[in-house]
């Protein structure tokens, strides 16, 4: 097992490598270069060549990249251009948020979605399924954004059930040590602050999970279906097992493997949703602050940010292996 | 993963079980058994018909929509609080934005907008990535290693993102805008491609046409390209839908570049948030715009796959 998790961390390290190859590039390239995109752009030359020597923009490209990588190896990642903080600590304050909101939108998708998938194979045919493949096509041809307007308007403002934007209401005095604002509230036993910066989450949380719900539920139902006529499922049957038992040991279990799959990409991608849904409902998160990155061209929050990124989804497909190995003994002795 | 979804129709239309598969031989090739199939489901028609009248009023934009696209012939009517809504001026049956604009004429004026971007940037990627595939697949060895690891890198960032980052290289604007999504779009065919082009590989009329002594070059060009090319082209229009909402994504970041009262839907969305609460159909009908649109691409890529699946093919 551990000997698998290495050989896999190992790949890990041609990607990241090129990947920092291309970002390297990617900075050089960006209009004006980095020095512009530092100073703006009525930026003097005097002030550009300034910067290029303080930076070491004006060494020769090989020099620089070293230079680059090295502090990259050692987890310096810059400085943002827009808070003049350094990026890590950046990422470490925000982090937290965008978290919260994800665990919440995987919470509800999985949630609804595997039942969901599983009950319109079990009906094949019937109003349910019929029900949940209309429903899942909306939800994978609904913008996000589109979707997280219509949620903030229903239910913030036709009818002002839960808040419309922000983490929590200003006006609760609550302790943060975590930065993880539910959490924070259990742990200091502060149940007002907590139940609010839930409340905060609701909404977000639907609509960055309704891509990802949509997704599931068509896997899930693909997967049950090819399942539940396989010949061992007839066997089980034939030999007068309780249906409970086939249902869940033979039939559930076996249809997980894509599921799960679907389950770990989905996470992944939750990043590019996020943007969009904090965006939309003013949620301080990683997403907000890489939409004002973007605008700025804060290009080491960026840079940064896209290695992070590509770790994260390295270290959640090897999760996934890994739960293969649990749902499937065959996976095992291999 | 197969994809099960037969409608009702798929079923009952070939009681032709008498008659096995060899019937097929007679004349009906991959697509146009394809395209038989096709018009018997009615998920693909329904497609069909959403993108046609997409199509049809991208197209005869300057004739449908009473104004320009960056007019702003209610410039007048707009106060600060008040901006006329559905209904309320018989001259702007869908009313005004922000701006003064006709919103009307600024969705049909959105259909050509989101289309352009989307068949270009889809276009992009699909050259691409074809391109990338092709090469990969059809030479193989160490040139398909480096393709296959720079498309692994280039899969490694989320689409978004990706498009985002080339979009800063390349200043806002639409052009960077179809070439961003056209980018983050390249690996997905890239990959589709090789893989399917390895799949025929072993195939025995690629060894027959070995045998008969034909050239790497027409093998791949004449032999495995085509029968490997089916998965790409339903991707392909998958990809459109996609290439729709993320291009309407990027120009509600603001990366769409223009006039803010640009006609495009993204754009429309952007300007939408202050207005929400007074006036919500700033924000819903060109969400429900890009919606449907993507809807039909979705629906037609989609009856595609199964039309082309083998596994539900003898039916």
């Amino acid at each position: 097992m551990l000997r698998v998790i290495g050989k896999r961390l190992a790949l890990l390290i041609p990607t990241l490598f090129g990947l920092s190859v291309l970002l390297f590039l990617w900075v050089r390239s960006l209009p004006g270069g980095p020095a512009t995109a530092l100073l703006g752009e009525r930026a003097t030359p005097e002030a550009v060549a300034r910067v290029n020597e303080l930076y070491g923009f004006d060494q020769p490209l090989l020099l620089q990249y070293f230079t680059y990588m090295g502090k990259l190896l050692q987890g310096d990642f810059g400085t943002s251009i827009i808070t003049g903080r350094p990026v890590l600590q950046e990422f470490a304050t925000r982090f937290p948020a965008t978290i919260e909101l994800s665990v919440v939108a995987l919470i509800f998708a999985i949630g609804i979605g595997i039942p969901l998938g599983y009950l319109a194979a079990r009906h094949y045919g019937k109003v349910v399924d019929h029900g949940s493949v209309v429903l899942s096509l909306i939800g994978i041809t609904i913008p996000v954004f589109f979707l997280a307007f219509i949620l903030k308007y229903l239910f913030a403002i036709q009818w002002p059930i839960l808040p419309p934007d922000g983490r929590q209401n200003p006006r609760i005095n609550a302790t943060h040590f975590t930065d993880f604002y539910v959490l924070d509230g259990i742990l200091t036993g502060e149940y007002d602050a907590a139940w609010d910066a839930f409340q905060h989450l609701i909404l977000p949380g639907l609509a960055l999970g309704t891509i990802p719900l949509a997704i599931i539920v068509r896997i899930t139902r693909a997967s049950v279906l090819e399942v539940q006529n396989a010949d061992y499922v007839r066997t089980a049957r034939a030999k007068g097992l309780m249906e409970k038992t086939i249902r869940s040991r033979f039939i559930l279990r076996n249809a997980m493997l894509p599921v799960v799959t679907t389950i770990g990409l989905q996470t992944g991608l939750l990043i590019s949703g996020a943007v969009l849904t904090e965006t939309v409902f003013a949620f301080n998160g990683i997403g907000s602050f890489l939409r004002d990155a973007i605008f700025e061209l804060d290009y080491p929050v960026l840079q940064g940010f896209i290695i992070f990124i590509a770790i994260l989804y390295a270290l959640i497909n090897l999760i996934v292996d890994i739960s293969y190995t649990i749902i499937d003994p065959r996976v095992r002795v291999q | 993963m197969s994809n099960i979804l037969p409608p009702a129709a798929g079923g009952e239309v070939t009681p032709a079980t008498a008659e096995p598969t060899l019937s097929e031989g007679s004349g009906t090739g991959l697509w146009k058994d394809a395209f038989r199939r096709l018009r018997r489901n009615p998920q693909a028609i329904a497609g069909a018909i959403i993108i046609g009248l997409f199509l049809l009023v991208a197209a005869l934009a300057p004739i449908l929509a009473p104004y320009g696209g960056n007019e702003l012939p209610g410039r007048t009517e707009i106060t600060p609080i008040n901006i006329p809504g559905p209904g309320e001026l018989p001259e702007y049956p869908l009313g005004l934005d922000r701006f003064g604009g006709d919103v009307l004429s600024k969705l049909i004026w959105g259909a050509q907008a989101s289309l352009m971007i989307g068949v270009i940037s889809t276009a992009i990627g699909l050259a691409g990535g074809m391109l990338l595939g092709l090469l990969a697949g059809g030479l193989g060895g160490w040139v398909d290693s480096v393709i296959m690891r720079f498309v692994d890198i280039l899969l490694s960032v989320p689409n978004l993102l990706l498009a985002v980052s080339i979009a800063a290289i390349l200043g806002q604007g639409q052009y960077a805008v179809m070439i961003a999504i056209g980018a983050s779009q390249l690996p997905i065919f890239a990959r589709l491609l090789r893989s399917s082009m390895l799949s025929q590989r072993g195939s025995d009329y690629i060894l027959a046409a070995q045998t008969l002594g034909l050239s790497r070059r027409t093998i791949t060009m004449s032999h495995l390209l085509p029968n490997s090319v089916g998965p790409v082209i339903v991707q392909a229009t998958l990809s459109l839908a996609t290439a729709v909402i993320d291009a309407a994504a990027l120009s509600f970041l603001g990366l769409g570049g223009g006039l803010p009262q640009t006609a495009e839907w993204g754009r429309m969305l952007t300007y939408a948030q202050a207005e929400l609460a007074s006036s919500p159909y700033l924000a819903f009908l060109p969400g429900a715009c890009i919606a449907i649109t993507a809807l039909g691409f979705t629906l037609l890529g989609e009856s595609l796959r199964e039309a082309l699946d083998p596994k539900t093919r003898q039916k």
